[in-house]
């Protein structure tokens, strides 16, 4: 059973129904189904089936030739890539997960957008320290091994985004790919303790009101967090994907900030300084803080909005097949669960309901689907995402309307992909 | 053992660890407040251990408007700048203008409602001790917390020179720090969103014939064409 009460299959159905009536006011016959599509036989046999292949005759590898596995040799394409003009330098650089090679709502550990500002820090467990301070009953230190035998671990998938995803798109459509535009977004199981937990233990006092959070890389991560949040859900934590930390993530131990932009979850987190003011750190006066067109701008702009991307059909990911055709995506909110996303095929003109599948988690990538028949027809392909707080995803004209477009940071605008006839998708702009 | 005889044990198992205190009584709410203490004292674990001074002071190097974290020192616009001909130029340039994507350090005044808004600490940033934290714990880049306190009052110095906020003589100390405003310190504000952009709180957000016209493409990314790897087009079964 779904939320919705019905079953996977009736919701398929309906939603398939509807999706296909929402075509037919674009004005074309996509409602063509499959029936009269399928290939006949071949003329020849497929020598794939009719001889025997390598791998079904002679032993594959043994148990121990890959001790720690990695993806298919024929997968070497999935992998992060970056864009070489964004940054002067390799180690303060980002690079971006490959979301239209992926399914469901979990990030392979590899694949997760890496963003440094001091490159990735080699911290050998055993030497990693966690300090507590400012205004506390007692400053504390912590080893790795402290955190681990502290009571009350807990699991949460959350997504992570980089406050300047999509931010290349302000001013409009600039890079072919939703890996480009969309793939500063990760969602992993984390395991770990909540911060609240070592504040109890220093013991904090009462007119503290923020924390600083400090990484031990070499460019010494900083950002301020108001108090009520690092007692409400943040966690320090070791372990993604039920597997340490990778380095470029922050191993041995990192901060998760649910929802809020992802500058904010320190990695290599070696201090949280307890104190009753911001620290206005480089991060959030000269960077993450966004600039309107009345030349004012806002800061502590810590949460992130509702936001969705279709990652299939996308740029890199076209469209191969006429007939049957799975239209997939990911919605997240930084304020608690989607409720639902809303797809369009006509640039917005018609929407109708996505189908949500997989867990539907607070603060977590959701998974959507839409099956659909493709004639090859041209279509405008958008998604829409709606949180629990009923925040409904802008669209881009919509966001630069109230911010502009110096912003650089939160940019959740609805996206539009072009498909066209032959099924090659690109990153447009509509008006 | 029989199934119930199993559960008994396992009950006892978790009664004796509840007893321990391991956390199984903190998920039954208000069942024996007379066990609960009081919700102002968190129990301790005794995990880790109590920082030692040298080690707070060590690692406590973030500095906030107001003052507090400066360490005690001072530097002139004439020190700053021969260390940042040697330290910083190559990637700053020489005058703050920036080389290749290093950032700017200096000029953008009067830019921020302009189509290249340049955000330097004399344009944009609010405050000077983010200058001066970020340059201690940061830079040089590649060597980090490399430069003593005294060097660091002097590269800010030359970087609010750079920028036209003090004259060439000057002298930055611990004790003049916080007398110097910055010029865009009234440029911010905080997170507005819930009230300035509530329109998009939407409980009906429009579902059909939400636009008059149909949409028609404005612009592309393949016209920039930056995207960094190769597009070739697909084929159609």
């Amino acid at each position: 059973m779904t939320d919705t009460g019905m079953t996977p299959r009736e919701t398929t159905r309906l939603d398939r129904r509807g999706f296909l009536g929402a075509a037919g006011l674009a004005g074309a016959g996509l409602a063509a189904t499959a029936t009269g599509l399928r290939a006949a036989p071949p003329a020849a046999p497929d020598p794939l089936i009719t001889t025997v292949q390598d791998w079904a005759r002679t032993l594959g590898d043994g148990v121990q030739a890959r001790p720690y596995g990695s993806p298919s040799q024929y997968e070497k394409h999935v992998v992060r890539r970056d864009v070489e003009w964004l940054t002067a330098s390799r180690e303060s650089s980002v690079n971006f997960t490959p979301l239209h090679e992926l399914d469901g709502i979990i990030t392979p550990s590899g694949l997760c957008f890496e963003r440094h500002h001091g490159g990735i820090a080699e911290i050998e467990p055993g030497k990693h320290r966690l300090m507590i301070n400012g205004l506390v009953d007692k400053p504390m230190v912590f080893t790795v091994e402290d955190l681990k035998r502290f009571p009350g671990r807990q699991n949460h998938a959350y997504f992570l985004e980089c406050a300047a995803n999509s931010g290349m798109e302000w001013r409009g459509a600039q890079l072919n790919g939703c890996q480009f535009t969309h793939g500063m977004v990760h969602n992993v199981w984390y395991t770990g303790i909540p911060l609240k937990t070592l504040l109890d233990e220093a013991g904090v006092r009462t007119n503290a009101k923020w924390l600083l959070a400090e990484g031990a890389d070499s460019s010494g991560m900083t950002r301020s967090i108001p108090l009520e949040k690092g007692l409400k859900d943040c966690l320090v934590v070791w372990s993604m994907n039920g597997e340490a930390l990778r380095p470029e993530q922050g191993y041995p131990v990192r901060l998760v900030v649910p929802g809020w932009e992802g500058n904010m979850w320190v990695k290599w987190l070696r201090r949280i300084e307890v104190g009753d003011q911001p620290w206005h750190q480089r991060e959030e006066t000269s960077k993450y803080t966004d600039l309107l067109a009345d030349g004012r701008s806002r800061r502590f702009t810590f949460v992130m909005d509702a936001k969705s991307v279709v990652t299939n059909p996308s740029p890199q990911a076209p469209l191969k097949h006429k007939g049957p055709n799975v239209l997939s995506g990911l919605a997240w909110s930084g304020r608690g669960r989607i409720s639902r996303v809303d797809v369009s095929l006509d640039g917005g003109r018609n929407w109708r309901s996505a189908r949500i599948d997989g867990p539907v988690l607070p603060m977590s990538l959701t998974r959507f689907y839409v099956d659909f028949d493709w004639n090859g027809q041209e279509m405008m392909i958008q998604s829409r995402a709606i949180d629990e707080t009923g925040y409904v995803q802008p669209t881009k004209d919509e966001l630069r309307k109230v911010r502009g477009v110096n912003s650089i940071y939160h940019n959740n605008g609805i996206q539009t992909w072009l498909v066209h006839a032959n099924g090659e998708t690109e990153n447009v702009e509509i008006g | 053992m029989s199934r119930s005889a199993e559960l008994l044990a396992g009950a006892t198992l978790l009664a004796g660890l509840a007893w321990a205190g391991m956390g199984l009584a903190q998920q039954r709410p208000a069942a024996a407040p007379a066990a609960v203490p009081a919700a102002a004292q968190p129990a301790k674990t005794g995990l880790g251990r109590e920082a030692h001074p040298a080690e707070v002071a060590a690692w406590s190097i973030a500095v906030r408007p107001d003052g507090q974290g400066l360490p005690p020192g001072r530097g002139s616009v004439k020190q700053g700048e021969d260390i940042f001909q040697t330290q910083c130029a190559a990637c700053h340039g020489e005058f703050g203008e920036g080389a290749g994507r290093w950032p700017v350090l200096a000029g953008g005044r009067g830019s921020l409602k302009g189509e290249n808004p340049e955000k330097t600490l004399g344009s944009f940033w609010p405050y000077l001790s983010t200058t001066f934290d970020y340059v201690r714990r940061a830079m040089p880049y590649g060597n980090a917390q490399s430069l003593s306190n005294d060097e660091v009052y002097a590269l800010t110095a030359y970087i609010m020179f750079l920028n036209d906020l003090v004259p060439e003589s000057f002298e930055l100390t611990r004790e003049n720090f916080t007398s110097i405003p910055m010029p865009n310190v009234g440029g911010f504000y905080d997170d507005d969103r819930e009230t300035s952009e509530r329109a998009f709180w939407n409980p009906n957000p429009c579902m059909s014939d939400c636009r008059p016209t149909p949409p028609r493409v404005t612009g592309r990314a393949r016209v920039i064409d930056v995207t960094p790897e190769g597009r070739s087009g697909p084929r159609v079964e």
